[in-house]
């Protein structure tokens, strides 16, 4: 990273931190919002968010690595989740998987080179009466069939710059 | 997707009016009337709950709301939050009342986020009616709710691990006692209520304890939503009275040809076609109100599979008999799948599930053996002496 883009970083955790609170109790707020802006939380956001709340870096980490919507890992701007829980599993889940996996060249757990998408499991996300469901992002899509994967990834793609500057605005005033 | 049909015809805040126009012990006493039990699924009382909260010194208190709906299976509370989020959130306020709480906090969990939105605007109209905030309604009563996000993790519907997350730690689960209603949030004391448990107090104030309690059977009072899935015509959210039986429900979503039902999620257990004649209630098969049907082509394998996976990945890997045993249950089902278990394999699993159920520290590792169990009793014929 350069040392301009770690002063930004840095300035923009503080701002967080100043937003959401320096205890404690703000950790997992201020880790949701700074994996939201920059998908992945490296050990250098790690240092500073510790920095800022009194706490070792390693308790840091011991948070991101706990959750699956944190995690160190870098993650595309799309994060695809699939339910694999038993009713979306008895709806076809694996046909849909298969197919996305098939129309983005990755299989599950890996980003795409152009850092675009990431396809992650989820485990029951409460829409077992609608299945296979699966979340892009916060959006969720029920009765997903194979034939839908196309579009819903165009989808993103036609999305894709306006997205990126949302975030932006939205989540680090 | 049926709704809470009461609340249609309840007049809106009518439970919080009631709260407000009473003292502490009589709101906690109609809750004590009307018998309601935690709609979590675990069924503890509410009004025991809600009296040792308010029974405690302390100077804060927190009223938390468990929107952290992870059991497989389950999407009620996501009905509930998005079609009728006044309820709860009335429940939260007559809750804060009860126990003398000022602070609420909504722990929605981060696979929901997409209702964030709508919940914070229903907040903010609320702030604006003073429903909440300083001097609700006149009454001196000050109460707020805040909506916490989760960050993708079952085990922090577990109350203690809620906490914890809510703290900035890992969710692992935590001894009881101290229970949270003594050492809970920060260490104040906290209630911990599922979405529809306070949904429901807020008609039991509007409507009183004794019209609850005419519902449902002696020990299980009232109705309940649950949540149907899988082989079935009509799945979706349904209210039923507790005490109905497992046939019934078949009958109504259109599933009678079922050849077992999981009940209570992943968790709970699974019942075959010749107890179907068992009723949904806390003293038969308790539930938080997960019911998926299986029909008769299913394999219970592959389901077992799936809840196996589930756990071994959900597991937070605090204690031994959790973390190391669901995978170890898992390779059984593996092994039962390629047609290699021997009956001596079988038996030791089986104690390994009893071990765990016995042994591990919160509920999560307690009942993951459950549906094994379940399973390989109820359908040993299925299972043995497989051609893989």
């Amino acid at each position: 990273m350069l040392m301009t883009e770690r002063e930004r970083c840095a300035a923009e955790i503080r701002a967080l931190a100043d937003r959401l609170g320096h205890d404690r109790p703000s950790l997992v707020p201020i880790l949701v919002e700074v994996k939201r802006k920059y998908h992945r939380i490296d050990s250098y956001a790690m240092q500073v968010i510790g920095d800022l709340l009194g706490i070792h870096p390693v308790e840091v980490h011991s948070v991101v690595s706990f959750y699956a919507f944190l995690g160190d890992r870098h993650q595309g701007r799309f994060v695809i989740r699939l339910c694999r829980t038993i009713s979306c599993a008895m709806q076809g889940k694996d046909r849909v998987m298969r197919q996305l996996e098939n129309d983005l060249g990755i299989r599950f757990g890996e980003t795409t080179a152009d850092g675009g998408f990431t396809l992650e499991w989820a485990n029951c996300m409460g829409m077992c009466d609608q299945g296979p469901a699966l979340l892009v992002n916060d959006r969720i899509f029920t009765r997903v069939t194979p034939e839908q994967v196309h579009e819903i990834l165009e989808e993103c793609r036609r999305v894709f710059g306006v997205h990126a500057a949302e975030a932006k605005e939205v989540h680090l005033s | 997707m049926s709704a809470i049909p009461t609340y249609a015809a309840q007049v809106p805040e009518a439970g919080l009016r009631a709260a407000l126009s009473r003292s502490r012990p009589e709101i906690i006493s109609e809750i004590a009337a009307s018998g309601l039990k935690g709609r979590g699924g675990a069924g503890f009382p509410t009004s025991v709950k809600w009296n040792f909260a308010a029974a405690a010194q302390a100077e804060r208190k927190f009223i938390i709301c468990n929107a952290d709906e992870g059991e497989p299976g389950t999407f009620k509370d996501r009905v509930i939050l998005m079609e009728h989020p006044d309820l709860v959130l009335e429940g939260m306020t007559i809750a804060g009342r009860a126990v003398g709480a000022r602070e609420g906090i909504l722990f929605l969990r981060g696979e929901y986020n997409y209702l964030r939105g709508d919940l914070e605007r229903v907040l903010a109209r609320r702030r604006e009616q003073r429903l909440l905030g300083r001097d609700i309604l006149g009454s001196g009563l000050s109460f707020d709710i805040r909506i916490f996000m989760g960050a993708g993790a079952y085990i922090c519907g577990e109350e203690t691990a809620l906490i914890e997350c809510l703290e900035g730690f890992r969710g692992e689960p935590r001894n009881r006692p101290p229970f949270p209603v003594d050492t809970g949030y920060l260490g104040f004391p906290s209630v911990v209520n599922n979405v529809e448990t306070l949904a429901w107090a807020a008609c039991i104030l509007g409507n009183g304890g004794p019209w609850f309690r005419a519902m449902g059977t002696e020990k299980s009072t009232g109705r309940k939503l649950f949540s149907v899935s899988g082989d079935c015509g009509k799945p979706g959210v349904y209210e039923f009275p507790l005490g109905i039986t497992v046939a019934q429900l078949l009958q109504e979503v259109d599933g009678a040809q079922a050849k077992a039902v999981q009940i209570g999620g992943a968790a709970g257990q699974c019942v075959s076609a010749r107890d179907f004649g068992r009723t949904l209630a806390f003293e038969d098969i308790p539930t938080g109100g997960s019911v998926i049907v299986f029909g008769p082509g299913r394999d219970m394998l592959a389901v077992l599979h799936n809840f196996l996976e589930f756990f071994t990945d959900e597991s937070c890997g605090q204690c031994a008999p959790c973390r190391l045993g669901n995978p170890k249950l898992l390779e059984g089902v593996e092994q039962l799948q390629a047609g290699c278990c021997s009956m001596a394999n079988l038996k030791e699993l089986c104690a390994l599930g009893k071990t765990m159920q016995i042994a591990s520290k919160c509920g999560l590792g307690q009942s993951s053996p459950n549906a094994f169990l379940s399973v390989v009793t109820q359908f040993r014929e299925e299972i043995m002496g497989r051609m893989s």
